[in-house]
């Protein structure tokens, strides 16, 4: 084996670097290009500029899908949490006939593709006969990150001990001040995550979301992909860049903030 | 079945317990009284039902049947926080997210008790479990033994009815658990507190309990103050739980002045004492038990007592303690195990001596509960 010897160890370093360099660099391209000043994205650049990023922030589209984006992530993520959290309490805490097919249930959202499950939500309202609107929408979204959350806040729950609901309830509170008091403080952290799964998720989707928003609706993604069809405009990169920061920066400064919080609490 | 004969003058009451789990039963048909300001200890190996016991008391457990009272009230349908208990947990179960104080008040919360008078009692308490200064510490900075104090100061700050503890001791290391065995005791003496206390320790069990409370497969082996579950075991399994027992079998060939004799099988005859409430009749078949300390070594005979028997016999293996020996014995056909304390040096291997073995010390043993039960059941 020479995987342990001097050229293995450079020739893994450099797989790993090309590797990351494979996976970034577009998106390294995307946020250069955003502060283009030039209309064709080329190199080298002809200047720096943040006009793209000015004529963002005047685009009305955009910005319509941007406050849609947002209302529909943060709602997303309230309601995935708090039924995922219920859920993951009933599966965790609790026996129940057929306990395992639901879990399995709340769980195959992943499993299926999403566009077999876009197209049999549509097709169920249309059984209906509902029109298509934002309520569909939502709980598109709804399903499709509540696997994420249960996944998460099961995961925690699993490791916190019963005792600990146990000794609450002995010293006199009730189921429900048991649970605000002692469970979910410990849950936090995995309900934090999950929320933050869920905004993501639903964000960042576009599948799911051809198929069920309500005419004359877009969310970020859809508008993105309107916009490519006619013109790749450098407004692209820039809400790309927008898009980064927040799907990648909201997380880390979540999880940063919650270890400070954790770090301060211990002492 | 009602049984209106419920007196308020125990702290605990259970009346035909049992609790099964699918097919499986945990706890069978338990009586039990534990009585206001005593300390009762459930022992037996695991899976004997103290545990499960013990969590029906606390309503951490649904009874299958009977009736559990706290205070004459029958508590079966009354959930565990309206019970008014206090809990000790194995691990502690310290709440992690909260200070030492406000573990230690988290049940005052819940009772009218304004903010003054909660502060003075978590004081008091934690003054009582020796820690007054911890209060703004989180749990994880404290040892596990000072956990264990902060666990009993929450669990008896709200006034419990009955305090459990659920193997308390058994996470510490060895010197701390008998600091904590002492400490605990002195505790429950000073507040007079109705305590239940759960373990598999049996020095714990005699060192601590008012009543003592031997369990196994689900059955109340015996009950009884520490002295009698040790000096006269009811049971095979008893005696051989608690210490070290040498138990043969044997028939009743007369009785004469509350003293029986005993003739052993192929053996010689042994003097025994029927324990109080144990009758014995002539020609009754029977087991006993002679505790490996109650049998007395010497090396020339001792003197003339008429309710003792001389047995001549001969070391075969020595089990060095210290301040006491084991000794393995051959009598004849028996085979006998003898703890004697060390005078100046212990007896060696294939030594003859004379064991002498008290009529008093000789206790006449019931089949064991679990399996006279099992045997009653076969039988319907």
């Amino acid at each position: 084996m020479t995987v342990r010897g001097p050229t293995g160890w450079t020739f893994i370093k450099i797989a790993t670097v090309l590797t990351y360099v494979f996976m970034f660099a577009p998106v390294a391209v995307v946020m250069l290009l955003a502060f283009n000043a030039s209309q064709f994205g080329s190199f080298p650049m002809t200047g720096l500029s943040v006009r793209w990023f000015v004529e963002l922030a005047q685009n009305d589209a955009i910005i319509r899908a941007f406050q849609t984006s947002m209302i529909l992530g943060a709602l997303t993520a309230v309601i995935s949490t708090s039924i995922g959290v219920c859920a993951s309490l009933a599966m965790v805490r609790y026996d129940f006939p057929g306990k395992n097919l639901l879990n399995t249930a709340l769980i195959a959202p992943i499993l299926v593709p999403e566009v077999v499950l876009a197209v049999s939500l549509l097709l169920f309202l249309q059984f209906l006969s509902m029109p298509k609107n934002f309520v569909l929408l939502l709980l598109g979204h709804v399903i499709f990150t509540l696997p994420f959350v249960v996944l998460v806040v099961q995961a925690r729950l699993v490791g916190i001990r019963k005792e600990y609901e146990e000794a609450a309830l002995s010293l006199g509170a009730n189921p429900f001040q048991t649970f605000f008091q002692v469970t979910l403080p410990l849950l936090m952290p995995a309900v934090a995550a999950g929320m933050l799964f869920a905004f993501t998720i639903s964000f960042d989707d576009i599948t799911g979301t051809l198929f069920w928003k309500p005419p004359g609706v877009e969310t970020v993604p859809t508008q993105i992909f309107a916009m490519l069809r006619n013109s790749i405009s450098p407004e692209i990169n820039a809400l790309g860049t927008v898009m980064i920061i927040l799907t990648v920066a909201l997380p880390l400064t979540g999880a940063g903030l919650a270890r400070w919080l954790a770090s301060r609490r211990g002492g | 079945m009602a049984d209106p004969q419920h007196d308020p003058q125990h702290a605990v009451e259970l009346r035909n317990v049992v609790k099964r789990f699918g097919a499986f039963t945990a706890v069978h048909a338990m009586d039990l009284n534990v009585e206001r300001g005593s300390f009762v200890t459930f022992v037996g190996p695991s899976g004997c039902g103290k545990t499960t016991t013990l969590r029906m008391i606390a309503g951490l457990e649904d009874a299958t049947d009977g009736d559990i009272r706290i205070k004459g009230q029958r508590v079966n349908d009354v959930p565990i926080h309206k019970r008014n208990l206090g809990i000790v947990f194995q691990n502690y179960a310290l709440f992690p997210h909260k200070t030492i104080y406000e573990n230690v008040a988290f049940g005052l919360k819940y009772r009218a008790v304004d903010r003054e008078t909660a502060r003075k009692k978590v004081r008091e308490a934690l003054q009582l479990v020796q820690l007054p200064h911890l209060e703004e510490r989180v749990p994880k900075q404290l040892s596990g033994g000072q956990q264990q104090r902060i666990a009993l100061a929450r669990a008896i700050v709200i006034e419990p009815d009955v305090l459990l503890l659920d193997e308390p001791l058994s996470a510490l290391d060895a010197n701390l658990r008998e600091e904590m065995r002492v400490e605990l005791k002195r505790i429950q003496r000073e507040l007079g507190i109705s305590t239940i206390f759960v373990t598999h320790d049996q020095s714990e069990a005699l060192a601590m309990s008012d009543k003592v409370v031997v369990m196994s497969e689900g059955w109340i082996e015996q009950e009884g103050t520490p002295e009698q579950v040790y000096n006269q075991p009811a049971s095979e399994f008893v005696a051989n739980f608690l210490g070290i027992s040498n138990i043969f079998s044997g028939q009743v060939q007369a009785v004469s002045g509350g003293i029986a004799r005993l003739g052993l099988d192929d053996g010689p005859e042994l003097l025994g004492h029927p324990r109080d409430g144990r009758a014995a009749r002539q020609g009754e078949r029977v087991r006993l038990a002679v505790r490996a300390e109650k049998v007395f070594l010497s090396e020339s005979a001792p003197s003339d007592d008429p309710a003792a028997v001389v047995l001549d016999g001969k070391v075969t293996a020595v089990d060095y303690q210290g301040q006491a020996a084991r000794y393995f014995v051959e009598a004849g056909p028996l085979t006998l195990q003898a703890i004697n304390p060390i005078d100046r040096r212990p007896f060696h291997e294939g030594q003859p001596v004379k064991l002498r073995i008290r009529a008093q010390d000789v206790v006449l043993l019931d089949a064991d509960a679990h399996q006279s039960a099992a045997a009653k059941a076969a039988a319907e």
